[in-house]
């Protein structure tokens, strides 16, 4: 009976689309990264800035643009069409931070706007310092700065 | 060229993630948190400066850059200040984007309402 049922389950359950998925993640995670890149060559052309700082105000400006979408309620759309290809970048990491905040301003702006922006990109700062930490504690130990 | 290289590398990635949503049922969450472990792990060999030079924002824009950052900008500070400067070092590089992302995102829910 329960072989049965889970039978039943297997045959009928959607198979995720693979193949169909990849590509909309790929192609709109690469046109993200073409206009990222785009704009940095721009801040580098245009503002005369170095590379470096070109490419810290290409981040800026795509975390800029992500937050403003997720406050239109837009980036909704794009975040459910294009998948991983809206929340791998540095795009998702903003959006995940606006939704959590927009979320919350019914509880107030301490605990509702303040804290509670970092309940889903919370983990991405705690896992990134936590591994850098190590990461780098050993490569010092062993290999030097 | 280098757009080509920035097309590709950067959607590889976030193919990559999709593949892992679809195939283990993990949620964005999982994802980017353990793409930003990958970049820490790659850029401790050097390979993800490589992918940088080779790809410009491609490597950039992605989550893994994120952690890729944090490292370097620990291992920089640690040059002139030792083990204390892994900790002092940690957020120099990636400051920008995570005060930008705590401005915005506290501006854009003052002035916004929440849809849905």
């Amino acid at each position: 009976m329960n072989k049965d049922y889970s039978d039943i389950i297997k045959r009928n359950a959607l198979k995720p689309k693979y193949l169909k998925n990849f590509i909309i993640a790929f192609v709109t995670g690469g046109l993200i990264g073409i206009f990222g890149q785009g704009l940095a060559d721009i801040y580098v052309n245009l503002l005369d800035l170095s590379r470096d700082a070109a490419n810290s105000l290409m981040s800026v400006t795509l975390i800029l643009i992500s937050a403003l979408l997720t406050g239109f309620g837009v980036w909704d759309y794009f975040g459910a069409f294009a998948g991983a290809g809206a929340f791998v970048p540095i795009t998702g990491f903003a959006n995940a931070m606006t939704s959590a905040a927009l979320e919350g301003k019914s509880e107030g702006i301490t605990l509702g706007i303040g804290s509670g922006m970092f309940k889903l990109a919370g983990s991405v700062i705690a896992f990134g310092c936590a591994s850098a930490y190590i990461v780098g504690i050993l490569r010092y130990i062993f290999f030097g700065a | 060229m280098i757009y080509l290289n920035a097309f590709l590398v950067a959607g590889v990635i976030c193919g990559i993630g999709q593949f892992l949503v679809d195939r283990f049922k993990l949620t964005p969450g999982h994802i980017t948190s353990w793409f930003v472990v990958a970049g820490v792990v790659l850029d401790s060999f050097n390979l993800y400066d490589k992918l940088i030079q080779f790809s410009g924002a491609g490597a950039l824009v992605p989550i893994t850059s994120f952690g890729h950052s944090l490292l370097h900008g620990a291992l920089a500070r640690s040059e002139d200040l030792g083990l204390l400067g892994i900790g002092m070092g940690m957020f120099d590089i990636t400051a920008s984007g995570i005060t930008a992302a705590i401005i915005f995102s506290f501006l854009v829910a003052l002035i916004f309402k929440p849809k849905g």
